[in-house]
């Protein structure tokens, strides 16, 4: 287990290393200089000159992958351009609605997903079935910008019942900031929900024809004791590992979510810097996220490898 | 969306299958109607799509414009017709660059045993990047414009289809007729393109008719965003953008083109839904 385990991580490792290749190579394929760029038409030759050096784009490509591998070893992103902080800090300081936003619609997604996810393989075939998947397959196909401006027209210009935007001025309670992320995590979750349902639907359908399935029916034990604790238990490898990717994949929503919303939050701050062509800030963004999916994929095989004695890399 | 992958000797019986199955007739007609009235949109459409009408600005729904005016007093009718060309094409081209890419890496990744292991983490790699934020990475390294969209759009759709090729190509390099290709000396990418790529080709399609849904929710998304096609040129996705100034007063700006592209999005995914039972039984799973 322990050399299944090794190998699994010198792939992660090796991953990781071609992420961060291809963030480096991403800001050199731009055309033309990326620092005259930057700055527009407007700089002079010695500020892009000079923001040349600071971005470490006078050397060598091998040099400048270099001192860039070499800096990210030492958790340094990299200076933004136009914030006049580190990448790292400004990413830090917009971390909290992200997080929360990420976290509450996560547990939207799965209070809708997986009862019906498992109430849906339950009844295979039926009406219930048929819609929920239809549903699902309509939630998948909602652009999640059109659905957070419908529910802000709905729930925030018409009923008045959430704020239509932001994230709450300083000073503000937790719980303001909280009532904030209602509209965006509804948004979100909603639309995350349909592939953790089908994902729920699709492993639940894998167990519950199984024979110990049959042997605990058998047993006389009720059927909501055999499709909770001997078939769901089964089935909830896949469906954390799709909860797992689905989490990383949520900063991804945000982006366009928070960008609806006026969230202060990495997503938003993301989208200024590719308006900007903010490319150090870019590319710290592209490498926190890349490098958490990678991270969650490898704990989930991981996770994989303690509770299924069969698993080996 | 099948532009670049065929599907040799089933088409006949591939279609009669697919009309027995009443979802995946449901979304291959709606596809048809709306590619139908996106192509026809010169004759379809009741005004040009991009003539102003001042005094008719804002307009609601009604019988001279069938879904209302918007601020420039712009059919909204016409617009959502012409716009569907453009997000039409820019999934179609986006499949096109993933096949291309995809096919290309999944063919290497799954012949050369050599080759597997480098290329399959590049793969790896590729895919930690969620969509939409590698698609607005390059298209700021790349420059916003409807040619860059669709290549970086393409790159980030590539490796789905070559982790669907390399996967088939694993099995069929395998199979006896291709040791009797080799057998006969038959040149590599012969081999390659007659006998291995012609026999991906199901599991391809079934993946492709995903991407090109997914490719129009991104290219709206991009659009949405400022970072996508110029807002000068008509897309559904920057039609809900410049409608949404006007929300409160004028809903029916943004909400004809996000329901076109629910409707094209939903009919695509129950498509790849009813292909995937059909061609590939491993895995309808009811996923």
């Amino acid at each position: 287990m322990i050399r299944a385990a090794l190998n699994r991580l010198i792939g992660m490792l090796t991953v990781m290393l071609l992420v961060v290749t291809i963030v480096f190579v991403i800001v050199r394929v731009t055309p033309g200089d990326p620092a005259a760029v930057m700055l527009g038409p407007e700089a002079t030759a010695q500020d892009i000159e000079d923001l040349r050096a600071r971005l470490g784009l006078d050397g060598s490509l091998i040099e400048q992958f270099g001192s860039y591998v070499a800096g990210i070893a030492q958790g340094d992103l990299g200076q933004s351009i136009f914030l006049g902080q580190s990448v790292g800090t400004a990413l830090w300081q917009r971390a909290e609605p992200t997080f929360f936003l990420t976290v509450f619609s996560l547990l939207i997604a799965m209070v809708i997903a997986l009862p019906v996810g498992i109430a849906s393989a339950y009844w295979r075939g039926s009406l219930f079935d048929q819609t929920m998947t239809t549903l699902a397959m309509l939630a998948a196909s909602v652009p999640s910008f059109w659905l957070g401006l419908l529910l802000i027209q709905s729930f925030a210009v018409s009923f008045g019942w959430f704020p239509a935007s932001g994230y709450g001025g300083p000073g503000t309670t937790l719980l303001e900031r909280l009532h904030h992320l209602v509209l965006p995590a509804v948004t979100l979750g909603v639309v995350s929900s349909a592939l953790i349902m089908r994902f729920t639907r699709a492993s639940m359908l894998d167990v519950l024809n199984d024979d110990y399935v049959r042997t605990a029916r058998s047993k006389g034990m009720t059927e909501w004791r055999v499709v909770l604790k001997h078939a769901l238990k089964n089935a909830l490898i896949p469906i954390l590992t799709v909860i797992g990717l689905t989490a990383a994949l949520l900063i991804s929503g945000a982006i366009v979510t928070e960008t609806v919303f006026g969230l202060p939050g990495v997503g938003n701050l993301i989208v200024s810097a590719v308006l900007r062509r903010d490319y150090p800030v870019i590319q710290g963004a592209l490498l926190i996220v890349a490098g958490l999916y990678v991270l969650v994929n490898f704990l989930i095989d991981m996770l994989y490898l303690l509770v299924d004695p069969r698993v080996r890399y | 969306m099948a532009g670049t992958v065929s599907i040799a000797g089933q088409e006949p019986n591939l279609m009669m299958r697919l009309v027995s199955r009443p979802t995946a007739l449901a979304g291959l007609v709606v596809l048809v109607v709306v590619s139908l009235a996106a192509l026809l949109a010169p004759w379809l459409s009741t005004h040009a799509p991009g003539q102003l009408s001042i005094v008719n600005r804002l307009t609601p729904p009604g019988s001279a414009y069938l879904m209302g005016t918007d601020d420039l007093g712009r059919d909204i009718f016409s617009r959502v017709l012409y716009s569907g060309r453009t997000s039409l094409m820019v999934g179609f081209l986006v499949v096109g660059v993933a096949s291309v890419i995809g096919i290309f890496l999944g063919l290497i990744a799954g012949f050369f045993r050599k080759a597997d292991a480098p290329v399959s983490r590049l793969i790896d790699a590729m895919m930690a990047f969620p969509d939409i934020l590698l698609a607005i990475a390059l298209v700021a390294a790349l420059g916003p414009s409807a040619a860059n969209v669709v290549l970086a759009l393409g790159i980030v759709y590539a490796p789905r289809l070559a982790r669907v090729v390399r996967a088939s190509t694993l099995v069929i390099r395998e199979l006896p007729y291709v040791e009797a290709a080799r057998a006969l000396a038959v040149p590599t990418p012969v081999i390659l393109v007659r006998h291995v790529l012609r026999n991906v080709t199901s599991p391809l399609l079934v993946q492709a008719t995903f991407i090109f849904a997914n490719a129009i929710l991104a290219e709206a998304g991009l659009s949405f965003l400022g970072v996508g096609i110029s807002p000068d040129i008509p897309t559904w996705g920057t039609m809900i953008s410049t409608g949404r100034q006007f929300m409160s007063t004028a809903g029916w700006i943004m909400l004809f083109p996000g329901l076109a592209i629910v409707v094209t999005v939903l009919a695509l995914q129950l498509l790849g839904d009813g292909l995937r039972d059909l061609l590939d039984p491993r895995l309808a799973k009811d996923i």
